[in-house]
């Protein structure tokens, strides 16, 4: 991945690998489904990090505010995270 | 309600103090409620629904030292009060003195896991607003310690308004001051400044302002939760490992239970032969011999295998295994329609459909709730167990497969077990592709951290379980043996009771028999999958009563009459008995499921419609299985 030149570059949660980590932007997903999300620990500008996954990469777990959640890459995909140093 | 001002107002309208105080508990969920809630009322609780609402709760007493009692109330696991789902608006309303027939609480525990405060400290802000008396109750504080976090209690209290305390409710320290609390005087939270409880970032900056008042200091991450994830989410030791513990589970089964069951039926044995010597040769002697002995201790001496199976599922649950295994699990329930989401409750099928079938209602998804539903009596339930069991031990030989590791009566249950779960998946399939289409519903799992699984606790499923069984064999399974053996022994010839063909039960068996012929099943066995109806393993006590009947007329003494094993090898052929387990595999012989999936989807619709499919999967998969074996196929 060539994310690690532009680290001001906005990508998504999916494009995470395990270990790195990002700064949560926004929830581009309907209003419903973001508050429970942000009740598991998804607030805008909370750290989110990429831990393990199930074998094949997806579902992946997601460290973020003192939890871990596991998320589909097609949910993932709906968080946008800003890289973090 | 939106802030604290609003509640202010509901507040002193309803204080309606009766003389026992009932005391809510609140908590997200791993927060340790449950743990908390078993170590305050112990055996003095019990398993209760709200009246309208599907919502399974417990409710317990507890004593207090005074003497006094209170009813203490557990409410489902919830991260908000905004009703979303069925869990939240229950607990919303239970606490707003708005749910039908229960009254308000008195007061309440909230329960909050203080390694993870920040996020837990949210759901203060709606339970405070509730203006009923509170004591916020930090749990695991043993973990917070040792983990280098810390959190200042009084300071805490300040903020909140209303009284802490930390405790570790697995280890039993700190329990006192609950117990102090609830013996004391309740006082209504002083009113503190909160925030708008729709706005999740809002109520996060809250808890985090809160928390840094009350100088939280967070604790280090879980290292052994981390570790234990590196091997049991590992891409191949990961599977690898879910594989190996199942395996364990149905060897076990077998092994380690067997002494057990051998020295239960033993108990049962030879209790019968000494009523049968010392009691006087009358008919209600036979009946009891016959009838109880024979029907209801056939079934009884299954109970250690159900609770070694309980105790296993108990561990996975507790330790925090199930919700890795959900993980794994939920690409391949995806590829079938369903998510991980839907796993939870299959696997707690296992155990039995009834609480699975509740537990599906954390699936948001309506169609994929009802999907889940109707496949989770496939999935092999406990009352399964001894008919499986009787069957293979009857007709498989014990001898290794995979060396000492796996042995083939092991490897027979493995793969009925495998052919329950295929059922539910081509069923769910099915399901999906067709009339319970719909968009996919996002996945979203916390994992929580490894925890020890607590003796207590444990120990309490093991008890519970093992009343329910009992129960069960006290009356459903009693009552169907004592009225088969009166079936059995009428109408009366000469005044004596007729040989079984010709009784009113062997009249009904043989009647259905042409029909079941074609399955290799005789008269006897036709009776049995009659009563099975009722719940499935009353096939073991039908057929005890009947054998002991039958032994009963052949020998002339009670005491000789023929092993069911040894019974059951004369009356099928090996292609009939795997035809038999094909029928219970498939079957929905169970009237409790049918009666909860009624009530859990509002109508007979699903019911009928599972029942009918359920049993024609059962009676032309054993209808294949047996003519391939007349066949000379397999």
């Amino acid at each position: 991945m060539q994310l690690s030149v532009d680290k001001r570059r906005w990508v998504t949660l999916a494009d995470l690998l395990e270990g790195q980590q990002g700064v949560l932007d926004c929830l581009e997903l309907p209003e419903d489904l973001a508050r429970r999300l942000m009740e598991l620990g998804f607030v805008p500008g909370h750290v989110v990090a990429a831990a393990k996954s199930a074998p094949g990469g997806d579902p992946r777990v997601f460290r973020v505010d003192g939890s871990e959640v596991a998320l589909r890459r097609e949910t993932a995909r709906c968080l946008r995270v800003r890289l973090a140093e | 309600m939106s802030d604290c001002h609003g509640s202010a107002v509901e507040l002193a309208q309803v204080r309606p103090s009766g003389t026992r105080k009932t005391v809510a508990i609140v908590g997200p969920p791993n927060a340790g409620k449950s743990t908390l809630f078993n170590l305050l009322t112990g055996l003095r609780q019990k398993v209760a629904n709200f009246p309208g609402v599907t919502v399974e709760h417990r409710v317990g007493s507890m004593k207090l030292r005074d003497g006094r009692e209170v009813d203490l109330l557990d409410l489902p696991g919830v991260y908000s009060l905004e009703p979303r789902s069925e869990d939240e608006r229950i607990t919303r309303d239970a606490l707003l003195g708005k749910l039908p027939g229960v009254s308000r609480p008195d007061a309440v525990l909230l329960i909050l896991d203080s390694t993870n405060l920040g996020r837990h400290l949210m759901l203060a802000a709606p339970v405070l607003s509730a203006g009923i008396p509170t004591l916020v109750v930090l749990n695991m504080a043993d973990d917070l310690e040792k983990r280098g976090g810390s959190v200042d209690a009084e300071a805490l209290a300040n903020q909140l308004g209303a009284p802490v305390a930390l405790i570790s409710a697995a280890k039993n320290e700190g329990v006192d001051a609950v117990r102090n609390y609830l013996s004391g005087q309740f006082a209504v939270p002083k009113p503190v400044e909160l925030p708008v409880l729709q706005d999740v970032p809002k109520c996060r900056q809250w808890s985090a302002k809160v928390g840094n008042q009350a100088r939280y200091q967070p604790p280090a991450p879980p290292v052994w939760t981390r570790r234990l994830d590196s091997v049991f989410l590992h891409p191949i030791a990961g599977p690898a490992i879910f594989f190996f513990v199942a395996v364990l589970v149905f060897q076990t089964i077998f092994t380690v239970a067997q002494p057990l069951m051998d020295a239960t039926e033993r108990g049962v044995s030879t209790s019968a032969a000494w009523i049968g010597e010392t009691m006087p040769e009358t008919w209600w002697r036979d009946l009891l011999v016959e009838g109880v002995w024979g029907g209801v201790g056939s079934v009884v001496v299954f109970l250690p295998q159900i609770l070694i199976l309980f105790l296993f599922i108990g561990i996975l649950e507790d330790s925090g295994y199930l919700a890795r295994a959900a993980l794994i699990a939920d690409r391949t329930m995806a590829r079938i329609g369903l998510q991980g989401k839907s796993f939870i409750p299959l696997l707690s099928a296992y155990a039995c459909a009834v609480p699975a079938i509740m537990a599906t209602r954390t699936i948001e998804n309506a169609r994929d709730r009802i999907a889940t539903i109707l496949i989770a009596p496939f999935m092999t339930c406990s009352a399964r167990l001894p008919v499986y069991t009787l069957i293979i031990a009857a007709f498989i030989p014990e001898r290794p497969v995979l060396g000492s590791f796996l042995g083939s009566r092991a490897a027979a249950m493995l793969g009925l077990y495998v052919l329950g779960f295929l059922a539910a998946l081509v069923t769910a399939r099915l399901l999906k592709s067709s009339i319970l289409k719909s968009d996919r519903m996002p996945f979203m799992l916390e994992m929580p951290p490894y925890r020890w699984p607590t003796v207590r606790s444990l120990g309490l499923r093991l008890y519970d379980r093992a009343m329910a069984f009992l129960k069960r064999a006290g009356t459903v399974i009693l009552a169907v043996s004592i009225g088969l053996w009166v079936l059995a022994h009428l109408p009366l010839k000469d005044g004596r009771p007729p040989k079984i063909e010709d009784s009113l039960a062997g009249t009904f068996g043989r009647t259905v028999e042409p029909l079941i012929e074609p399955l290799g099943f005789n008269w006897k066995i036709g009776i049995g999958l009659l009563t099975s109806l009722a719940a499935r393993e009353v096939i073991i006590g039908t057929l005890g009563t009947i054998y002991g009947i039958e032994g009963a007329g052949e020998e002339g003494s009670p005491e000789q009459s023929v092993g069911l094993q040894q019974a059951l090898q004369r009356d099928l052929t090996p292609g009939a008995a795997v035809a038999l387990l094909i029928f219970f595999a498939f079957a929905m012989q169970c009237l409790s499921t049918l009666a909860v999936v009624r009530r859990e989807t509002g109508g007979w619709k699903w019911p009928a419609a599972q029942f009918a499919y359920m049993t024609v999967l059962a009676y032309f998969g054993a209808l294949v299985v047996n003519q391939a074996a007349i066949r000379g196929l397999f």
